[in-house]
């Protein structure tokens, strides 16, 4: 590992991580009533862990991250599937989705989708698979 | 009030224009890298930090609409283009770009010389 003396990288990263972290989430939260959704937060959240990949080098991400990226992949695969398999249960066809308000202890009314749980699986392997590939090309041993 | 109003809006977002222009000039007319990155990264940064400004104002006031996603991007790119403008100079400095002919002073080399010096020293 070389020393390169990058503080300036370094110390904006630390502030700037929490902002593209946080405006990843916003854009997967508002996909349904905005432009967004889990591929484009997918993206961005695996960007920020790519700026931190820039800034340290693989082992020390590896160290503050410990995600096994191809667990993380078959995770997002497994809510998709199951969220679309859920509504053969309740005998419905494939992939139909519920949405209800519900009525929660301290958020209080909230219209709740199971798309959403879709979309979270689609977060998950977009995050996954660019992970993978990054990694796969980066690291040289 | 809608006319000083439109007359901010107007202002912040031809300065803005302006300051592009300013830095695109620069990059064509400066001698060499350090000189152009000085001129990009400075002029475009407050540019479009002052376009987007206009822009949130032109929402806030005449739509009604508060986007903090143009606050979050006006105090982002006020971060992240220096920063940039940093690691762009520096990566030219140690590839060996050669400064312009003009130059009279490089603290960074005689620095960099001593520092050697003193490392084999030890």
């Amino acid at each position: 590992m070389r020393k390169t003396n990058n503080i300036i990288l370094e110390t904006a990263i630390k502030v700037l991580l929490f902002m593209i972290v946080l405006y990843s989430v916003y854009i997967f939260t508002a996909g349904h009533y905005y432009p967004g959704g889990g591929f484009i937060g997918g993206l961005m959240t695996a960007g920020a862990i790519v700026l931190l990949l820039i800034a340290y080098d693989i082992k020390t991400v590896a160290k503050i991250l410990p995600i096994n990226y191809r667990i993380l992949t078959s995770i997002g695969l497994l809510f998709a599937i199951g969220t679309s398999a859920g509504a053969i249960v309740f005998n419905v066809p494939f992939l139909t989705h519920a949405f209800g308000d519900i009525q929660l202890p301290i958020l209080g009314e909230l219209s709740l989708h199971t798309a959403t749980l879709f979309d979270l699986g689609v977060y998950f392997v977009v995050v996954g698979v660019t992970m993978t590939i990054i990694q796969t090309i980066g690291e040289d041993e | 009030m809608s006319e000083i109003i439109n007359i901010l809006i107007g202002f912040f977002i031809l300065a803005g224009a302006v300051l592009c222009l300013i830095a695109t000039f620069g990059v064509i007319r400066l001698p060499d890298v350090y000189t152009r990155n000085h001129a990009a990264s400075k002029a475009a940064t407050l540019g479009v930090m002052s376009i987007l400004l206009g822009t949130f104002i032109y929402f806030y006031a005449l739509e009604g609409h508060f986007n903090s996603r143009l606050i979050l991007g006006i105090v982002f790119l006020f971060m992240t283009s220096p920063v940039s403008g940093h690691l762009i100079n520096r990566a030219a400095y140690y590839s060996g770009v050669k400064l312009w002919d003009k130059t009279v002073r490089d603290d960074l080399k005689e620095y960099n010389k001593k520092m050697m010096g003193k490392s084999s020293a030890n």
